[in-house]
């Protein structure tokens, strides 16, 4: 295992799953409030189940596709996904678009919840459960993608794996313990910095994909990183006069 | 039935926000592709265009976005 793709490998897995794992438990907390741990609990894994069987059912195509074709195709996704994330991260750090609110986003889940209680009090332990069910889902094929991504590479889903595991045991841990979304979390700088990972290394496994010999070899995943991050900063210095010239 | 539509649109979702920035990309990586087929002894100039393609398209399309 090569330690400079490792390391950026296994960190990018784990802030970008902290950061979508704060999102699931919002919606997870918001379902325990509202109908108890029960249905919230019991949605919530049937999504793990659910992602892990993705997974086993992955893992084993992966490494039948030849090295070049799927270093090009999860480049591409990545730098699509990567600047994606970024380009929304740059646009909340300059006040073009408005920050993620996990408070708002627990109230609003809640009074969904609550809304349905009144409208039909029956069905609701499965609708609360489904409601954990979807957000444990959406937000955990996020996780999954992150890790293959980062992961297939170099043949590092292992370890990429296991920064994703931690950042998900660490903010159930959390959960479980103070029982309210994790609002202190500086969600829009960690999407920030990991767009930024996210970014270069998809600009990394295209080129790669493509035969391009890259100066440094792994190490200029790195250097192709701090030029992202040159760029997203310099756009966030020049987005925040241009939200007051342009209110 | 519901929830694989809301599936389907999260994944696609996924990758696909503001669909110029999508199309950009994929043009980066299609001129990228098409220059290291036509230059197989200079590989680098493929990674050069992919890497400034793809900073260039970010920087426009976040100053576009601001002024709008």
């Amino acid at each position: 295992m090569i330690w400079t793709t490792a390391a950026p490998a296994v960190t990018t897995a784990f802030v970008s799953s902290l950061v979508e794992a704060v999102e699931a438990l919002t919606i997870v907390l918001a379902v325990a409030s509202v109908r108890g741990w029960r249905p919230a609990a019991l949605g919530a894994l049937a999504g793990l189940a659910l992602l892990l069987l993705i997974v086993v059912a992955l893992g084993p195509l992966l490494s039948r596709v030849p090295l070049h074709a799927l270093q090009l195709v999860i480049g591409v996704l990545l730098l699509l996904f990567g600047m994606r994330w970024l380009r929304k991260a740059i646009l909340r750090a300059g006040g073009v678009i408005a920050l993620h609110d996990e408070g708002i986003a627990f109230a609003t889940e809640t009074e969904e919840l609550r809304d349905q209680a009144r409208q039909q009090e029956t069905r609701l332990d499965w609708l609360a459960g489904l409601a954990s069910f979807k957000a444990v889902v959406l937000e955990g094929l996020e996780v999954v993608f992150i890790v293959i991504a980062v992961g297939a590479g170099r043949g590092l889903v292992g370890p990429a794996s296991l920064g994703a595991l931690a950042a998900c045991l660490v903010v159930a841990a959390f959960g479980f313990v103070i029982h309210r979304p994790l609002e202190r979390v500086p969600e829009n700088t960690l999407k920030f910095a990991v767009g930024v990972m996210l970014s270069a290394f998809g600009v990394f496994w295209t080129g790669e994909g493509l035969g391009v010999p890259w100066p440094g070899e792994d190490l200029a995943i790195v250097a192709i990183a701090a030029l992202f991050l040159l760029i997203a900063l310099a756009a966030v210095a020049l987005t925040r006069p241009r939200v007051g010239a342009f209110p | 039935m519901n929830i694989l539509v809301t599936a389907s649109q999260a994944l696609v979702g996924l990758f696909v926000d503001d669909g110029s920035l999508a199309v950009a990309i994929l043009v980066i990586v299609l001129v990228s592709g098409i220059l290291s087929i036509l230059m197989p002894d200079m590989p680098l100039v493929a990674g050069a265009m992919l890497l400034i393609g793809c900073l260039a398209v970010l920087f426009a399309n976040v100053m576009k976005a601001a002024q709008e």
